[in-house]
């Protein structure tokens, strides 16, 4: 891999939800690892951004009705194929 | 050993994968009884298909594929009006706009000694408050969201489901979390947890 070079935080936040996403190359990659060790205010921004996604992720499942489960139990149960 | 059945698999994971398409199909329906149905006529497909599952590692994938087609062919069924489709929204959405950053608003590096308005704000956030900001984005931006945010798929995974180029997925997504962002950093105001704004009045003022 060729040298990382330092990149400003302009750029470093450009980047940054798609290196929180892991959908940087691996050069990238490593730049924002970079910045993200050495400044400490871009690093404060990917922990807010860390934060706010993985309790976005909680609105994600569900408590599954009871009227719900049934109607699954008797897809599951109607359509047995012998 | 005998290798489990397709269709024990199937009910199998389908089991496990229930709450998590049951959550997706309410931020996709935004109404308890349509995501219902739509995880029902979701696992009708799902059974009625198992001869289209070629590779069980896929099964997650595939599912969540299944789920979208049928929302998105459910939504062009119901709709009289075809700008209330997901194809409209790049059409109305074509303006694009500037990035929103949550973060730009609530950090105050002033107050770094005795105070952190981003965590607090965080600190406060209830789940029910995110679902509202999800369930009021445009349906392109949201499915993108649920998709990658939500259930973690990545942009090649998500640009197959929707048959559309990673390209757009990118976009829409960076669009649709800006878009989040500035819809909970409405509520922080009405909510006094936005630097400067005044706590409103509530039960217990």
């Amino acid at each position: 891999m060729s040298e990382i070079k330092k990149i400003r935080c302009e750029e470093a936040i450009s980047r940054l939800l798609e290196f929180l996403d892991r959908e940087c190359d691996d050069h990238t990659h490593a730049e924002m690892d970079k910045h993200l060790s050495d400044c400490q205010a871009c690093y404060s921004r990917m922990e807010f951004e860390q934060r706010l996604r993985s309790q976005l992720k909680k609105t994600g499942a569900q408590q599954v009705p009871g009227s719900l489960k049934g109607r699954i139990d008797k897809l599951f149960a109607g359509t047995v194929k012998k | 050993m005998t290798e489990e059945t397709p269709r024990a698999f199937c009910e199998r994971e389908i089991s496990r994968l229930l709450e998590r398409l049951y959550g997706t199909a309410m931020r996709l329906t935004r109404n308890p009884a349509d995501a219902e149905d739509l995880v029902a006529d979701t696992v009708v497909k799902v059974l009625g298909n198992l001869d289209g599952l070629q590779d069980r590692a896929c099964f997650h994938g595939w599912v969540f594929r299944i789920l979208y087609n049928t929302f998105n062919s459910n939504c062009r069924a119901r709709s009289a009006r075809p700008e209330d489709c997901f194809s409209a929204l790049s059409r109305a959405d074509a303006g694009g706009g500037e990035d929103f950053w949550l973060f730009d608003k609530l950090h105050q590096p002033f107050l770094l000694w005795w105070g952190n308005q981003e965590q607090q704000f965080l600190d406060q956030l209830e789940v029910e408050d995110l679902c509202r900001a999800v369930d009021a984005l445009p349906n392109d931006f949201r499915i993108v969201v649920v998709l990658s945010d939500i259930e973690g798929f990545s942009y090649q995974e998500i640009a197959d489901m929707l048959a559309v180029p990673v390209g757009t997925v990118r976009s829409r997504l960076s669009r649709g979390r800006s878009r989040l962002q500035r819809a909970l950093w409405d509520y922080a105001q009405d909510a006094g947890l936005a630097p400067g704004s005044a706590k409103p009045q509530g039960k217990d003022s």
